[in-house]
């Protein structure tokens, strides 16, 4: 399979004279199949929208190099620009102009022909509207506007950040039946979100950052399946006593998540020495299981995002690549 | 090509660019009324007229001199001070008859030829401040709405992007600035026909004219290119207004307080609209009443500055190249998030 999207190395750091230099993204990998459904997953301010921004020639990169089509971009982005369609979060459309008058000069501008735009407005459902000025649109109706703006050009490669953002449960649903139907037609999908159920229905590979490093990539299923081999439901007779096994699992390197009225333990290669382990402890195991993980769950182990009770996460703590990271005492070296 | 016809049709759907077209056109007509209104053709019965208010008016004066005369004999006979008469009680006279001019007499007129070059410059006026100010809504509105994004997604080589949006701009100004003047030529034209004179035109007066007009066109292309520029360096159609306005009353009144109260010579030669007059009436001459340039009869002539449209070019050219440099370089440069 050839490799519709590239990039290797990325960097892009952002300056401002008050608050000094950000490392948006350092050293970022990617790489998407042809035909594929990819979800690009990360915490909020990993680097996702600053990733599309950059391979679409918004945002000039500090170093590394990408590729689309096979082209290198940015130098001959205006190339491949025909065939890339793109939303990049939440698009603003000129208000005072209707979603017609929108995507018409959008398509003047690309030289498509006329019918296209109606096309497009039957296909996000907005045809009835159509005539209506942008302003006065709903959050998902201006969502749909913009995927019918990127469907536009009839693209290879089709670039959404978060499209699904503000679309109800059956706009969601159909989001999910468009974008098979366009993988299955050869078009190339990359989708940012965080519904992740959404994702694992829908993509067949992901790409997950954090702090602007990869920290995982691959098939979903290879994904899952690499990640999901340690994870164990853990309950104990009492209660009271989660703390103090959390505390010893933690010292003996099983990364652990409390929850209400059991533990998840992330790592665990045989259960049986958890048992050992609680039993010097004095603690007496309830249930023991192997639990089949999805996506939402190595997501957060992963990037070490999972709420801990009484802490409130702030952004930016998420797993940091080379690192440890700041809320995940047993993180670091996941993935890649 | 696409691109700017594409881009011709957005400036077409722009609201601000109707009203703004609309609104100057407005302008316009109700000068053009206004100017019909006021008027007045001189014909023998207006000059009769005058004559005949001149005549009575004369008459009243001599009338009333006569009596401040006598009162004036009278005070004197009876040897009470008065201080407002003059000694001599016959200095009292009425003005002559000559010194009455008939101009004063007569209502307004329309002289095609001594009149129509000014009139050009409310023209003008109209059309930069449309063109500045359709110029920066055009691109600036594009930048805060992130329009100008959506569109870069499209069409990824920026400098094309802009100049081709600047190009639908004048082009757009053209389009109306042309039909405009030449509309404001056949209406002043027809105003003096019909309430003033139209005589004495020769081809010199005409090539001058529409060398006036052009002249306003192109101060209508420099000011919404301006706009332009200055909209899409600060990525918002306030920017430009606000920076407007920011230069007429800081800048100008402002500056203009201040170079007086310093007593700067010639301070108009530091403002703008000096040049914009400079510009439309080829010169404008500075004077400097405390100065004395001394003339043979021995008379102090205050010391002169002009101010010619060349220095006006330079400043207009100077002024673009800046503005739309910066433009163009940040629009290379910069992240657009
Ligand atoms: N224009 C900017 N100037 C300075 N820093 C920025 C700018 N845009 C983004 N950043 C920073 O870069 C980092 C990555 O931001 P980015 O928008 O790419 O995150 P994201 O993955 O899209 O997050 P989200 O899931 O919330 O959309 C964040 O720390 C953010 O604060
Ligand atoms: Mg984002």
């Amino acid at each position: 399979m050839s490799a519709v999207l590239e990039i290797e190395g990325l960097r892009k750091t952002y300056r401002s004279r008050r608050r000094g230099a950000r490392n948006a993204l350092d050293n970022f990998d990617m790489r998407v199949e042809a035909g594929q459904v990819h979800g690009f997953l990360g915490p909020n301010g990993s680097g996702k929208t600053t990733t599309l921004r950059t391979l679409l020639g918004l945002i000039r990169p500090n170093g590394g190099r990408m590729a689309i089509l096979g082209h290198e971009v940015p130098d001959t982005l205006d190339q491949v620009a025909p065939q890339v369609g793109a939303i990049v979060e939440s698009p603003q459309f000129f208000p005072h102009f209707t979603a017609r008058d929108t995507l018409s000069l959008l398509a003047g501008a690309g030289g498509l022909p006329e019918q296209r735009v109606d096309e497009v407005l039957e296909l996000v459902g907005l045809r009835d509207r159509a005539g209506e000025r942008v302003k006065t649109y709903s959050l998902g109706m201006k969502q749909r506007l913009a995927v019918a703006s990127a469907l536009l050009k009839n693209p290879r490669l089709l670039i959404l950040d978060e499209p699904a953002n503000g679309l109800d449960p059956g706009g969601i649903r159909e989001m999910r039946t468009l974008m098979r139907n366009l993988a299955e037609s050869g078009m190339t999908v990359v989708l940012s979100s965080h519904i992740l159920g959404e994702i694992q229905l829908i993509c067949d590979s992901v790409t997950i950052i954090s702090l602007g490093r990869r920290v995982a990539f691959g098939p979903v299923d290879e994904v899952l399946a690499r990640h999901s081999s340690g994870a164990v439901r853990l309950r104990l007779e009492a209660v009271t006593d989660l703390p103090v096994a959390a505390a010893a699992l933690t010292r003996s390197g099983v990364r652990v998540t409390t929850n209400d009225d059991h533990l998840m333990l992330g790592g665990v290669d045989k259960p049986a020495t958890v048992t050992r382990l609680l039993a010097e402890q004095g603690l007496y195991v309830s249930e023991l299981a192997s639990v089949a993980v999805d996506l939402e769950s190595v997501f957060l182990e992963l990037t070490a995002t999972a709420p801990v009770p009484g802490q409130h996460r702030q952004v930016d703590q998420s797993v940091r690549v080379d690192g440890t990271a700041p809320s995940a005492p047993a993180g670091g070296g996941w993935g890649a | 090509m696409s691109l700017f016809r594409t881009e011709l049709r957005r400036l077409a759907k722009r609201r601000i660019a109707r009203w703004m077209t609309v609104g100057g056109l407005v302008v316009l007509v109700l000068v053009a009324a206004g100017m019909f209104l006021t008027n007045h053709k001189i014909g023998p019965e207006q000059l009769a007229e005058a004559r005949r208010q001149i005549d009575r008016q004369h008459q009243e004066q001599v009338r009333w001199a006569d009596q401040e005369r006598a009162n004036c004999e009278r005070v004197k006979a009876a040897g009470e001070t008065a201080d407002h008469y003059p000694v001599d009680c016959a200095q009292i006279t009425a003005p002559p008859r000559e010194s009455f001019d008939e101009q004063w007499f007569l209502p307004p007129t329309f002289d095609f030829r001594a009149s129509f070059g000014e009139m050009l410059i409310p023209l003008a006026a109209i059309l930069a401040m449309v063109g500045f100010v359709v110029g920066a809504s055009f691109v600036g509105a594009e930048w805060s709405t992130g329009a100008m994004m959506n569109l870069l997604l499209w069409r990824p080589k920026r400098l094309t992007v802009l100049l081709t949006k600047l190009g639908a701009l004048l082009t757009g100004l053209l389009a109306l600035a042309l039909p405009a003047t030449a509309a404001w030529f056949g209406s002043m034209w027809l105003v003096a026909n019909l309430r003033g004179t139209t005589e004495g035109m020769t081809s010199g007066t005409w090539q001058s004219f529409l060398i006036g007009g052009l002249r306003g066109i192109v101060l209508a292309l420099v000011a919404a290119t301006v706009g332009f520029a200055l909209a899409s360096l600060g990525r918002h159609t306030a920017m430009a207004l606000g920076g407007a306005v920011a230069v007429m009353v800081v800048g100008q009144v402002g500056l203009g307080i201040l170079l007086a109260m310093a007593q700067v010579r010639f301070a108009e030669a530091w403002l703008l609209p000096t040049y914009a007059m400079a510009w439309m009436t080829k010169k404008v001459t500075l004077q400097d009443w405390q100065a004395c340039d001394a003339t043979y009869t021995g008379q102090c002539e205050p010391a002169t500055l002009d101010i010619t449209w060349q220095h006006s070019s330079v400043l207009f050219t100077v002024g673009i190249v800046l503005f739309l440099g910066s433009a163009l370089w940040m629009m290379r440069r910069r992240d657009i998030t």
